[in-house]
């Protein structure tokens, strides 16, 4: 006979084990030796980009508009000023305001500055972080690839690391027997379950949605072992800030490179279109609406600059918290970050 | 009802899932460079004891579980319920077969046990780290048999089997590790 009445309110909570840590822990999360690798990586990238003839730039944190990406979280803060009050977003990344210097015709430009993202923090996600972009005018994506091969073995020390490129449709097809360009919903949501995903027909996901968990829970581990895998040209309907080729299988001109399963960088043969590029925006932000998520501004100044005659060009951003990790062989992004958002 | 985000999901957290409750073990963050996030979770069923996988979209809610832990100490056994009472509302409850699992083996009346209830009704029960039971039959040993590791079963007042040095003998207190079910020594006393 249970007689549970209203004991609930004394009885006895179990500290959680991992609430000791949260005391005023001041020291740094990474040991000093990684702290030293983090000040030598820096070193090498912008010695690296020295001699490419790249100029390093800044631009703003604080944006007055914000991208519109429904999969990323924008950190949101206010100022205070004539006027009034306004809101101001943390960057997610310095593209925009990068892209408008390429405009203003900078030639080729990196910088190395910390973004943020709202709502990422794991092994291999923080929600401060450090990454290293450069965009290169007159170049595509192929031959971007090329020179973020080159960086990573000259920043890694290891200038015989091999690298390949896989398209997405071809990883698809190899590892999975799906042509990701026409498999049904249904089809995708059964290649989960035979990868031995036994609640994946819980979920309730659009196209891309599956894409991305065959992706990132099938695909990825097996990405980058022993050396460098580019996987590139990507369903058009990912093709972010991408130009789309046209043919019988449009593909978006986006790359990303995997090390040991990793993903690591990000990068496009960037749209120059401004009306497109508004166009993208504007869906993005329908999607964002039947989401129920914020709707921020969007960045007119970015468009302007485009439809200014943006030069073709190719950009591309680097994590490089988890380079750093891979150098440093840390499997904890904590391990390399002096102080993480917990006790920052 | 509490609900819990993916944001909020970490290792102790206890949720609902088809209808049992669930401690979450592990919890990994996981992101395309761009799309879709997923939180993929190793929980164990507080029920069964099973430990599945589980992937969810981020930013998707659960529903919390009403688990909580107490102590509470061990009364008697009425042949099919075993009886607990909390030691400062001194309220009572009963729990099951099921609930008392494997702690059955070691605990005797009065033994504090760390009980977690779900909705208010005991769930599992764990017995202390260690236990003092009398042996009540084991072999008199002592013919220099050695082998099986020196030692020799001996079986318990709650009806536990451990393996004892041959010195130890029937009527004797031992000292057991109930999370390795080992002995660990003679005890002078309960």
């Amino acid at each position: 006979m249970t007689t549970a009445s209203n004991g609930v309110g004394h009885l006895t909570e179990f500290p959680d084990p991992s609430s000791e840590f949260e005391g005023a822990d001041w020291r740094p999360s990474a040991s000093l030796e990684r702290i030293r690798a983090r000040a030598d990586l820096l070193g090498r990238a912008r010695a690296f980009f020295a001699a490419a003839g790249v100029m390093e730039v800044e631009t703003p944190i604080l944006s007055r508009a914000a991208v519109t990406d429904p999969a990323l979280a924008s950190l949101r803060t206010s100022i205070e000023g004539p006027g009034g009050d306004r809101a101001l977003y943390l960057n997610t990344s310095p593209e925009f305001a990068m892209k408008r210097l390429v405009a203003a015709g900078s030639g080729p430009i990196y910088q190395i500055c910390k973004v943020f993202r709202d709502a990422e923090r794991g092994r291999r996600h923080h929600p401060e972080f450090t990454l290293l972009e450069w965009y290169r005018p007159g170049w595509d994506h192929q031959r971007l690839m090329n020179e973020v091969a080159d960086l990573v073995r000259a920043i890694l020390g290891r200038p015989d690391m091999p690298d390949e490129r896989i398209r997405y449709r071809d990883l698809f097809m190899r590892q999975l027997d799906l042509d990701p360009w026409s498999a049904s919903i249904e089809s995708l949501r059964c290649a989960a379950a035979d990868a031995g995903m036994v609640d994946a027909g819980h979920l309730e996901l659009d196209r891309d949605g599956w894409l991305d968990l065959l992706l990132t829970h099938r695909l990825e581990s097996g990405l980058g072992r022993g050396g460098m895998t580019f996987l590139h040209d990507y369903p058009p309907s990912q093709a972010a800030l991408a130009r789309v080729r046209p043919g019988p299988f449009p593909a978006g001109e986006r790359f990303e490179l995997y090390i040991e399963g990793i993903e690591l960088a990000n990068g496009f043969h960037e749209l120059t279109d401004a009306d497109e590029q508004r166009r993208r925006f504007m869906d993005d932000l329908v999607v964002r609406r039947d989401l129920g998520l914020p709707e921020p501004p969007v960045d007119d100044a970015f468009l302007a600059a485009l439809a200014s005659g943006m030069p073709d060009c190719s950009g591309v951003a680097l994590g490089l918290d988890r380079l750093l990790m891979i150098a440093a062989e840390a499997d904890h992004i904590d391990q390399v970050l002096t102080f993480p958002v917990e006790r920052a | 009802m509490a609900f819990y985000s993916t944001n909020e999901f970490k290792g102790g957290l206890k949720i609902m899932l088809d209808g049992d409750p669930y401690t979450i073990v592990e919890n990994e963050f996981v992101k395309p460079g761009k799309g879709q996030a997923f939180n993929r979770v190793r929980v164990r069923n507080l029920k069964t004891g099973r430990t599945v996988e589980k992937t969810f979209k981020s930013g998707d809610t659960v529903e919390a579980a009403d688990v909580h832990d107490t102590e509470m100490q061990y009364l008697y056994n009425d042949g099919e319920e075993w009886h607990f009472m909390h030691q400062e509302t001194f309220e009572q409850m009963t729990a099951n077969a099921p609930a008392v699992g494997e702690a059955a083996k070691w605990i005797k009346d009065n033994d504090i046990c760390k009980v977690t209830l779900w909705n208010g009704a005991p769930l599992s029960v764990e017995p202390p780290n260690f236990v003092v039971l009398e042996i009540t039959e084991t072999d008199p040993g002592l013919k220099g048999d050695t082998s099986g590791g020196g030692g020799k079963p001996a079986t318990l007042e709650t009806g536990a089997v451990v393996r004892v040095p041959l010195f130890v003998q029937t009527g004797e207190l031992i000292k057991v590790d109930t999370r390795t079910g080992e002995y660990v020594s003679r005890a002078k006393d309960a």
